[in-house]
């Protein structure tokens, strides 16, 4: 894989053409490099660049000559944009100019190099460029007879390999399940946190089993084009942790899982139990892992509505109850669940080239970018359609009504989705706001069994139920 | 002893770029565009492993040079020197070695130590090498018009 498209003599040409000056350099008689600013008249037509002899130097005419254009533009406390350079390689003749009163060099372009980020990314280029890295650590390490390994403190490392900020995924159906069970008068503060614990375990083991198979897959490997939020989290690809040490970690956090699952199951077991831990771990393992691979086969994205949705909040809920099931929580885990799977959905985005080519079928692969952004939006209501229904129906309280406030955020992100379809980094800034738009409607249904949990001890005859 | 011109250390230590020209080994120049920093005595860069192939071509010949102009910097000056040395790859350390140059660094570009902080967005890009070059020779156009022969200062080999 090449960091940079190639580019030939004359696209390299034409790229010069447009910067005000330009830097000759040869390398001289005693073996350094010599440069100097020319300003060239670049001619891509011809394949050539004519520039005045620089006074004092002798440009060689038996080895290769190169002009290097360059652009940068400072931003304070930001860094730099508008990157750019170009060198083209050729060799030169001296002459007259057609006056016949002065000497003019002559290159003739052979070759050419060069970067613009407004082409490829900074973060493109970089990605492109981490195999160069591999080796370059591989080559330290041969030449010193140890092992030198590109380092990330503990606490990064922790965060980048575990992706960690995402188990807000978890947490808000995990807690909404315990605030609904508690809302129907079932609460164990020690079974709620054991639940918590486990289902974080659970989804950690998720979330690096998944980086494991899709770099076994290839899957991760081949996307250039990864964001903060999509891609996985790089760590085996970047050679800060060796594929042996992720699968032992999504081991070790499976095996906790199910530690605290059988303990629950111990202490507060029940069928319904049992029937949801068995699927949920069928769902998060065989989220990539073969043989199921739902992701590889177009039902990623039910999955992890499944997963993130109706199972953890069931789960949680039947864990405070002792088994008891009921209509409400099940309807509530609707809203979570297509909210969730609209996070990896608009994830998917930026990653459906790499996705694609290891036959990773998820819908913005099988899907038009307009179609993609329909469904946004066809489930986005639907999320919002179902609390409305749940309420009408009885089934869920009134002030579940609060998630409507979210609304502006899914509006946002559905107006962000086609003009930043062909740029991660600018969708990147959207896929933040889905991320927060998951996490504030399961804040906001949190606060409404807040008020309905308040309502009970103050006032136990006020029915915040329809109907 | 002949010594860099002031000038052109004013352009080494306000520069926020400058072309790094190394020789690959078909003999053939690579020029590069990264920050110069500058510590008295000799031009630092670095390069991060990403990008290093650089490094490979220095390893190969360490004959480069660093060309210099920055008219924003110093005041719209437009003066241009061109540094050829003898460079040496530093990587004891890719993770931590390099930023012993941080001071000189941030003071050149403040907002590297923002960016250090957030190392883990994009760990690769900071695992580093330095590049340490030693001047030889400086050619050095005072307008930056090359019409005109450069000031030519030959540095001897034990001062650097």
């Amino acid at each position: 894989m090449r960091a940079t498209p190639a580019i030939d003599a004359r696209a390299g040409l034409d790229k010069l053409a447009s910067y005000p000056f330009h830097i000759a350099t040869w390398v001289d008689v005693g073996g350094y490099p010599v440069s100097v600013a020319v300003e060239a008249s670049v001619d891509p037509g011809t394949l050539t660049a004519t520039f005045d002899p620089p006074a004092g130097l002798t440009v060689p005419t038996d080895r290769d000559v190169s002009l290097t254009g360059s652009h940068i533009r400072p931003q304070p406390g930001y860094g730099y944009d508008e990157r750019r350079h170009v060198t083209v390689w050729g060799r030169v003749t001296s002459g007259m100019r057609p006056d016949a009163m002065t000497r003019v060099v002559t290159l003739t372009a052979r070759s050419a190099w060069g970067w613009d980020e407004s082409e490829t990314p900074f973060f493109e280029y970089s990605e492109r460029s981490v195999p160069r890295s591999r080796r370059y650590f591989d080559a330290l390490s041969a030449e010193r007879g140890t092992p030198v390994k590109p380092r990330l403190s503990f606490g990064f490392l922790a965060l980048r390999s575990t992706r960690l900020p995402f188990l807000t995924a978890t947490i808000v159906p995990v807690v909404l399940g315990i605030a609904i069970a508690a809302s129907h008068g079932a609460f164990d503060l020690w079974a709620a946190a054991l639940t918590v614990i486990g289902a974080a375990f659970v989804q950690l083991g998720l979330n690096v089993a998944n980086d494991v198979f899709d770099s076994v897959q290839g899957a991760d490997d081949a996307n250039v084009t990864p964001t903060q939020f999509s891609g996985g989290s790089r760590v085996i690809q970047y050679g800060l942790v060796s594929l042996r040490q992720m699968a032992t970690l999504a081991t070790v956090f499976y095996v906790l899982a199910g530690l605290i699952g059988l303990v629950l199951l111990a202490t507060r077991g029940s069928t319904a139990l049992l029937v949801i831990g068995v699927a949920g771990f069928i769902v998060s393992l065989g989220y990539t892992a073969p043989p199921l691979k739902f992701v590889y086969r177009g039902l990623g994205e039910i999955a992890v509505a499944v997963g993130f949705g109706p199972l953890m909040l069931l789960g949680a809920y039947v864990v405070q109850t002792g088994g008891a099931l009921a209509w409400e929580p099940f309807v509530a885990s609707i809203p979570i669940a297509l909210l969730v799977a609209l996070i990896l959905y608009v994830n998917e985005i930026p990653d459906r080239r790499g996705d694609a080519h290891v036959g990773k079928r998820t819908l913005p692969v099988r899907f038009s970018p307009r179609a993609v952004v329909m469904g946004y939006n066809i489930a986005a209501s639907a999320a919002y359609a179902a609390v409305v229904v749940g309420v009408v129906l009885g089934i869920l309280p009134i002030p579940t009504l609060l998630m409507l406030l979210t609304i502006p955020l899914a509006r946002q992100v559905s107006a962000g989705l086609m003009p930043n379809y062909d740029n991660p980094y600018g969708l990147m800034a959207f896929m933040g706001v889905n991320v927060r738009l998951h996490l504030f409607a399961g804040v906001l249904l949190l606060v409404a069994y807040a008020v309905v949990i308040g309502a009970m001890a103050i006032a136990p005859g006020v029915d915040l139920f329809l109907g | 002893m002949a010594t860099i011109p002031a000038p052109a250390i004013e352009l080494l230590e306000a520069a926020l770029v400058a072309e790094l020209t190394v020789v690959d080994p078909t003999g053939r120049p690579v020029t590069y565009p990264l920050i110069p920093l500058w510590d008295g005595e000799r031009v630092y860069m670095t390069s991060s492993t990403l990008f290093s192939r650089k490094l490979e071509h220095i390893a190969h010949d360490p004959h480069v040079s660093v060309s210099v102009t920055d008219p924003v910097s110093v005041g719209g000056r437009e003066d241009r020197v061109t540094i050829q040395g003898d460079a040496r790859v530093i990587d004891d350390d890719p993770h931590g070695g390099w930023e012993r140059l941080l001071p000189i660094w941030s003071a050149k570009e403040p907002a590297i130590v923002s960016f250090l902080k957030a190392r883990v967005a994009l760990p690769l890009f900071f695992e580093r090498a330095l590049i340490e070059i030693t001047p030889r020779r400086v050619l050095y156009w005072p307008s930056g018009d090359a019409s005109v022969a450069p000031q030519v200062v030959e540095l001897a080999k034990q001062a650097a």
